[in-house]
């Protein structure tokens, strides 16, 4: 298991180079690669069916309680086969969709990166490794997202995506660390028999809070949800596999995977109904307003996403039950509908659903999908659409009297989804075709078989619910209840009051759709109130921290160099003046200091006038004359406390300094005062200040006693290792001989710099 | 003699940064050599300074014994001294280099990029 999920981060790696090596028009076979971990994943089914785990660990950092533990279990399972079976066939359609495209190396290998990192996300049995593959998934998906990278929108949405949900991962890295410290345990499968302590902790609502916030932003629940409409810059196999079946899923998954941990519990099925129901309502009316294909399928995606969370709140088995075979019914028929809308952008190269009709003349194949899927979206008896949405009022109704209300909102939601699937599924293929279509056809068959084998599967579960049945949704139930589920799916339940819920929902939608006509003025009224979204207020904090930053920025790097010495160094002070000030009692052990005689004070007294005239002289000759006092005095200091060499050092270096200094003088500017006193005076303070620390400091050092080891070592063995008497001068050219060279070259470097500017002729503009 | 020249490399360094705050170019370079030799100085008294006693061996010893001045800062500063005086030239050159080119030596007005010359 551990290979399968890796595998797919080796071939994205290996993919570019790959198919630039085998360079031909048709890159179908890289579907290969999902299709055989799709066969892996679906030959576990009957050991899964029989209630068996699996599970594969590899310690990664063990110290910190990380490994690359696999588990798969029934809710596992239905992701890992979403994941690789929608991919397959994304993977092929997208071979047709995008053919001839220059980064299609880059794009297949961004989608493998993508489906790794889900399968490690659903896989994943340490929380610790599901955040690492969660972000995973984020990162990957903001690739694929901004693939079109020449595109501002596309950009744009894809950074957007990756603020939202990376927020998110921020939060669930936070939920999981707190979660791992809470119950001192981070396997997933583990954590369930802890479910009661955890609960009972006073870190529980933290908790809470934080996988909430995570799930919320990744699987697009409101106030976070507008990434996803967003998000549909990206190429339509992008949005079918993210946006339908696999990464808007993974907050779900997370909900359900943590249901036996966190929830039961009223704190996490309030919230979850709430956003849920909020969600999937707000969702719902705006899909049936939008004209763009993509974003009437993006918001009813929401709006499914929001009926999820929603079961999931719930939290009955019926609810459970319910959400599992809606994961599925969801997915086939929304992937479905999404390939459907790539083609017809493909071949018709517009969305806008009004203009669209008729398209069954041309390309029937993908009209019977589309129809099939509207109808499973639908819920119309004998689709699988129909088993899920009586799962759902079979789940709501039984809540006594919140019940009614909850009923009542899931009716609203279904109508407006019916619609919006008809507005997708149908309206395009039905009705008069407009005479600028008439001469499309159909597309290679590896576009429309994709869809039209999740349209069939739609209603072959439908027709057949015994085939998922046990071997799919039992393990799904179980591994979020803890417990063996006693159901049976059934297509027909009798005349009850469900039926007659399913009936009036597919009778007002119908109604719906045949009232409502998608036009520009409702879209333009539908979308007034968008200054106040959630979306307008997120762009308006991103304006303003981009402008505080800038503002920051500006100010700290304002290209003065001498405020950025006046920060260093003021902070330096401060943080020196303070640890002086309060950390370290001054004394000066007079004992060991050696006697002042009268010359050395002379010598003392010279150096600080001519340090003086340096600073204030208004004249350049004067300035540079008493830096070379300085030197010299400096110079005999070295003499008198026996360092020879540096004398001789420093009196040949200052004189050097000097005549060059001399040389260039009367090319050099005027020697002008050119700062005001009250900067003058503010330098000044700053640099006493500084002078003063940096000597208590001096004072300070100079009580520590020092270790001679190394001294020693030079002393004893200068003449023995390097035949020299003068150990400066052994240590200089043999000890640390090979600094010495390389100084050496650093002088020559600066010697040629000064050569060649000296000898530099101006070009003509510059003279000027 | 060490608290004259605590004060010594206290004013060297307050003389220093007062230089290296103006806007001149030249007053800058000033500036920089003498916190160098404040730094310079720091370094040769934290090796504890020892007078008459040079780091030498004598003509008919094989290794140093006795009291003597420690060779490595010694050692250190020689290599900081020729080093700076390599940066020092190079400045120098290159300050007038500059105010030939755009006629100022004032910091605040080398703000453009030559593109903007």
């Amino acid at each position: 298991m551990l290979l399968a999920v890796l595998s797919g981060f080796f071939v994205a790696l290996g993919l570019p180079l790959i198919i630039k090596v085998f360079k031909g028009p048709n890159t179908l076979w890289v579907s290969l690669f999902p299709l055989s971990l799709f066969i892996y994943f679906i030959s576990k089914l009957p050991a899964i069916k029989d209630g068996e785990t699996l599970s594969s660990s590899w310690a990664w950092v063990p110290s910190l309680g990380i490994g690359l533990d696999f588990y798969l279990d029934g809710l596992s399972l239905l992701f890992t086969l979403l994941i690789t079976g929608i991919g397959t066939l994304v993977f092929v359609y997208t071979s047709s969709y995008l053919k001839g495209h220059i980064y299609l190396d880059r794009f297949y290998a961004y989608l493998s990166l993508f489906m790794a990192s889900m399968l490690g996300l659903v896989l994943a049995d340490n929380i610790i490794t599901l955040f690492i593959f969660w972000e995973l998934t984020s990162i990957s998906s903001f690739f694929l997202i901004g693939f079109n990278n020449d595109n501002e929108a596309s950009r744009k949405s894809a950074l957007t995506a990756l603020s939202i949900t990376g927020l998110g991962g921020f939060f669930l890295l936070t939920g999981m660390v707190t979660l791992g410290y809470v119950a001192q345990e981070y396997q997933i499968s583990a954590l369930a028999t802890l479910s009661e302590e955890i609960q009972a902790n006073a870190l529980y609502p933290l908790i809470l809070v934080m996988v909430f916030v995570a799930a919320f932003t990744k699987s697009a629940q409101f106030p976070f949800h507008f990434w996803l409409p967003g998000a549909m810059k990206a190429p339509t196999p992008v949005s079918t596999y993210l946006h339908s079946a696999t990464m808007v899923k993974a907050g779900i998954y997370l909900l359900a995977r943590f249901t036996p941990i966190l929830g039961n519990h009223e704190w996490w099925n309030g919230p979850l109904i709430i956003v849920g129901s909020i969600t999937m309502v707000y969702a719902a009316i705006h899909a049936i307003f939008r004209l763009d294909l993509k974003a009437i399928l993006a918001y009813s995606t929401i709006s499914a996403l929001g009926i999820l969370v929603f079961l999931i709140g719930l939290g009955t088995d019926e609810a459970l039950l319910a959400a599992g075979v809606f994961i599925l019914v969801h997915a086939l028929y929304k992937a479905t509908l999404f390939l459907v809308t790539g083609i017809i952008d493909h071949e018709t190269g517009t969305r806008d659903v009004s203009k669209l009709s008729g398209l069954n003349k041309v390309m029937l194949p993908v009209g019977i999908a589309a129809i099939l899927a509207a109808i499973s979206n639908a819920g119309i008896p004998a689709s699988f659409g129909f088993i899920g949405k009586d799962l759902i009022y079979e789940a709501t109704l039984h809540l006594g009297n919140m019940g009614y209300v909850l009923t009542g909102l899931a009716v609203i939601t279904n109508v407006c989804l019916l619609f919006a699937g008809f507005l997708a599924g149908i309206k395009p293929f039905i009705g008069p075709l407009p005479p600028a279509f008439s001469k499309l056809h159909l597309p290679p068959a590896t576009m429309w078989v994709p869809p039209l084998i999740l349209a069939s599967l739609g209603m072959v579960f439908g027709l057949f619910p015994m085939v998922v049945d046990t071997a799919l949704i039992k393990p799904i139930v179980s591994s979020m209840t803890l417990g063996t589920p006693t159901f049976e799916l059934k297509i027909w339940h009798g005349f009850n009051i469900v039926l007659l819920l399913s009936l009036l929902t597919i009778g007002s939608g119908i109604a719906l759709y045949f009232i409502l006509k998608p036009s520009e003025v409702l879209f333009a009224k539908a979308t007034r109130f968008e200054k106040l979204s959630p979306e307008s207020a997120v762009n308006q904090f991103a304006k303003g921290f981009v402008s505080f930053s800038s503002k920051w920025t500006n100010f700290f790097q304002n290209g003065y160099l001498r405020y950025y010495l006046i920060t260093i160094l003021s902070f330096l002070s401060l943080l020196l003046g303070y640890r002086l000030f309060y950390g370290v009692e001054i004394y000066v052990d007079t004992s060991t200091l050696s006697d002042i005689t009268l010359y050395e004070a002379v010598i003392v007294l010279i150096m600080a006038a001519a340090i003086f005239f340096t600073v204030f002289s208004k004249s350049r000759l004067t300035a540079v004359a008493s830096m070379g006092v300085v030197g010299y005095c400096f110079c005999l200091i070295f003499l008198f406390y026996s360092a020879p060499d540096l004398a001789m050092t420093q009196f040949s270096i200052d004189t050097l300094t000097v005549i060059l200094f001399v040389l260039v003088l009367y090319n050099l500017p005027k020697y002008l005062t050119l700062s005001d006193t009250r900067d003058r005076i503010r330098d000044g303070l700053l640099s006493l200040i500084f002078g003063a620390l940096i000597s208590i400091l001096t004072l300070e050092v100079m009580n520590e006693t020092v270790t001679k080891d190394i001294t020693s070592y030079y002393a004893e063995n200068a003449y023995i290792l390097g035949k020299g008497k003068n150990v400066v001068n052994v240590i200089l050219v043999d000890f640390r001989g090979f600094d010495t060279m390389v100084e050496i070259t650093v002088l020559a470097i600066a010697a040629l710099g000064v050569f060649s500017l000296l000898k530099l002729r101006l070009k003509s503009i510059e003279k000027e | 003699m060490e608290i004259l020249l605590v004060i010594l490399i206290g004013l060297l360094y307050a003389a220093g940064i007062y230089m290296i705050l103006r806007r001149s170019l030249v007053k800058l370079i000033i500036g920089l050599i003498l916190l160098g030799n404040g730094a310079n100085m720091l370094i040769f008294l934290l090796g504890k300074i020892v007078k008459g006693k040079p780091p030498i061996i004598e003509a008919t010893g094989k290794a140093l014994e006795g009291l003597y001045a420690d060779p490595i800062p010694q050692a250190l500063i020689l290599t900081a001294i020729v080093i700076s005086f390599g940066l020092q030239a190079f400045a120098i050159i290159l300050v007038k280099r500059a105010y030939k080119v755009i006629k100022t030596d004032d910091l605040d007005e080398m703000n453009a990029t030559d593109e903007d010359l």
